[in-house]
């Protein structure tokens, strides 16, 4: 068939099943925007921003398990997009991105709205193309929804010059993949996951490291079989949160910076790592040379590139966690749950002597206390996505998380402005859950406009605003270790978030007691409008536990005990 | 091989497109790799160019260096070398003055000779190993060289 470049784009969307693209249009990608006008196969999500319209895509991807496409123009509108790209390549999101670029006559004559948007891109995506030919196009398109989701995913960013989209050439979506020097290994060396197998068998105190690989390759229900069967205590990565439910006896908690004091002293006095999907970031290692000192490392990852990357693995395995992992439990009859009794009692105990707790021992609302009651009245039925700061550790510390893809954050990148428009894909994925993003006074400002288009397009998402009238996480750390110089963030300065809601034809409450906190939320679900709840909280609340960047993971600054909670 | 710094020499095979390249050494730079010398040229008869990039580090950073690389979609396959026939060439130019048999003499020890002489200069050719481009060029200072330019290495497995 021929047909045009910018038809072969709606064309290839369609056969990759895509029901839902977020993108903003402008000059060089307007070809592509008329024939999403003339279809009617997919949605088109108009965000406020292009940052928004990625970010958009991360959160759909997160929750629906397939691709997020984002489509955007040229110039501006692709630098715009950068910070998405960056944020999903650091957190393994399938993605494909397609911009539009400034006809192929001008490229490199500094035309309007031309950036060299490939050469922008390659750092920060797993792949990209500049289309140069219409003919090309079906395949490039085909690779990129492959080259994105499989093996490790990532974003993988499509350049289209405007001529290109003009251009009649011969569509054909059918052809075979072709991709001689992209084959990733899914399937784990049997040899090496049963000597593997054995050396666990022969530990004292080992742990399961599992990390946001496993959401990624959807193996949470083998894993959780496996940490059952075998018995063995697992600690879980801020990416892995839901892996295991929040009530399983053999979860022991998160781990790292902000982590529980039981689970980091289980990784720090453990004999056997058993990492899964897990790539030992440095907010979850502390200080390398000290983390997990004693154990045996058994690594498995489908990228070869994570393992032993930063700590030696004495056993790496490369492939699908599913895959793997399905093998493990063929193999877990050498494995006798009775052995780590006496490990699992230590692990009791080390919850015990500093549970992850708060105090309630302020005038205003703790932080904690919000995130925690909208876990006892939604629990379940809510997506969680949050922003970056301290709400984000308190969000992964305090929500009773029960399943794989409830949780949606920026982990890698640290994007603040990241939670409201993911939030917006995030609806748009599951629109039968609430879709709460927890933020905070600074991040929701970075991406606010967002409002429009969840007003617009009917997402009612629930941003619930921990206002503490700081920049939080950088306040505490100026409190601990820049002797309380509050260099730039003392946020008293704010708008009236009720009214910014408003503004938008959203909804705004502003509470300070536990009372009209719960009246708010449940009126803000009841009204299925877009939300700001700004709450009141505790200004000087800091994140506890927490290991010292560079420090010990046994070294944690804890929370310092008090009479009752 | 617990030096830390120690010379690797590395050959990538990648698919002969736009940007190849600028993906190399911009995963070069970002991670802050070192490259010492890069040579590049296409596979005869096939779709494939052959990089031979001579770096420097640690074990535990050459298996990065070849991991990373290995995790770009058009790299077909990496080689690290570890038994390997090396070769770099350098072209030399030297005044018209300077005493032509001694520096053909010099050339020849080094699989080389004078392949060009004009009104004013003339240009010497050699090519071996690494090493002894580095030991050529020390030994012929004294013959006041105008201009240097090395090839960089080029190395094949044995």
């Amino acid at each position: 068939m021929q047909i045009s470049g910018a038809q072969m784009v709606i064309e290839a969307l369609i056969a990759e099943g895509v029901d839902t693209v977020f993108g903003y249009p402008g000059g060089a990608i307007m070809n592509v925007y008329d024939e999403i006008y003339k279809q009617d196969k997919f949605q088109h999500i108009l965000t406020r921003h292009e940052q928004a319209a990625v970010h958009a895509a991360e959160g759909y991807s997160k929750a629906s398990a397939k691709v997020g496409v984002a489509m955007i123009t040229s110039g501006p509108g692709f630098t715009n997009a950068v910070t998405g790209l960056a944020d999903a390549y650091m957190d393994s999101i399938p993605l494909v991105v397609i911009s539009g670029q400034v006809p192929m006559s001008l490229i490199g004559t500094d035309a309007f709205q031309e950036i060299d948007a490939v050469g922008i891109s390659r750092p920060c995506t797993k792949h990209n193309y500049l289309v140069t030919d219409a003919a090309d196009l079906p395949r490039i398109l085909k690779e990129a929804f492959y080259i994105a989701r499989s093996g490790r995913p990532g974003p993988v960013h499509v350049d289209i010059p405007k001529d290109v989209t003009a251009q009649i050439a011969e569509f054909d979506y059918d052809v075979a993949l072709d991709l001689e020097t992209y084959k990733p290994h899914t399937k784990g060396n049997p040899r090496q996951i049963k000597k593997a197998m054995q050396a666990v068998a022969n530990a004292k105190r080992p742990v399961f490291y599992l990390g946001g690989g496993i959401i990624n390759s959807n193996a949470s229900n083998e894993v959780r079989e496996l940490v059952h069967k075998t018995g063995i205590p697992a600690v879980e990565t801020f990416m892995a949160r839901g892996t295991l439910t929040h009530d399983d006896d053999l979860l022991i908690g998160m781990l790292g910076m902000h982590g529980s004091y039981a689970a980091n002293m289980a990784m720090s006095e453990t004999d056997m790592v058993i990492a899964l999907g897990a790539r030992f970031d440095d907010r979850v290692t502390g200080k390398l040379s000290e983390f997990a000192k004693n154990a045996t490392v058994i690594h498995v990852d489908i990228d070869p590139a994570s393992i032993s990357k930063l700590v030696n693995a004495n056993f790496p395995i490369v492939g699908d966690i599913k895959n793997v992992v399905n093998d493990m439990l063929a193999q877990s009859s050498v494995i006798d749950a009775q052995n780590y009794e006496q490990w699992r009692e230590t692990i009791v105990n080390f919850n015990e002597l500093h549970p992850l707790t708060y105090y309630e021992d302020s005038e205003r609302l703790k932080p904690q206390w919000v995130i925690a009651r909208v876990g006892e009245l939604l629990g379940d039925n809510a997506n969680i996505s949050t922003d970056v700061g301290q709400h984000q550790m308190w969000s992964a510390q305090f929500y009773p998380f029960s399943r794989p893809r409830q949780f949606i954050s920026s982990g890698g990148l640290g994007t603040m402005g990241f939670g409201f428009p993911a939030a917006i894909g995030v609806k748009a994925a599951a629109p039968e859950k609430t879709s709460i993003n927890f933020t905070g006074d600074g991040s929701i400002l970075m991406n606010c406009q967002e409002l429009m288009t969840a007003v617009e397009k009917k997402l009612p998402v629930v941003n619930i605003i921990l206002n503490n009238n700081f920049l939080g996480m950088v306040r505490q750390w100026q409190t601990l270790f820049y002797d309380k110089r509050y260099a730039e963030t003392d946020l008293s300065i704010q708008p009236d978030f009720v009214k910014l809601a408003e503004a938008f034809g959203g909804i705004g409450y502003r509470v300070s007691t536990k009372e009209e906190f719960d009246a708010a939320l449940q009126d803000a679900i009841k009204k299925d409008i877009v939300a700001f709840i700004e709450v009141k909280v505790e200004r000087l609340e800091n994140v506890m536990p927490m290991v010292p960047s560079g420090g010990s993971l046994f070294n944690m600054m804890l929370l310092e005990k008090k009479e009752s909670k | 091989m617990n030096d830390n710094n120690a010379r690797r020499v590395v050959s990538v095979i990648v698919v002969n497109e736009a940007s190849v390249l600028s993906r190399i050494t911009d995963l070069f730079s970002g991670r802050g790799y070192n490259i010492t010398s890069l040579t590049v040229a296409p596979i005869p008869e096939s779709k494939y160019s052959r990089l031979t990039i001579v770096t420097s580090g640690s074990v535990r950073v050459i298996e990065q260096i070849t991991k990373q690389l290995h995790k770009l979609i058009p790299v077909l396959r990496v080689y690290e070398h570890e038994d390997m026939v090396e070769k770099e060439m350098a072209l030399i130019k030297f005044p018209i003055s300077e005493n032509l048999s001694d520096i053909n003499a010099l050339c020849e020890a080094y699989n080389g000779k004078i392949v060009n002489v004009g009104e004013n200069v003339i240009i010497a050719m050699v090519s071996d190993e690494p090493k002894r481009i580095d030991n050529f060029l020390c030994a012929v200072k004294r013959y006041n060289p105008k201009e240097i330019v090395r090839s960089g290495a080029v190395a094949l497995e044995r």
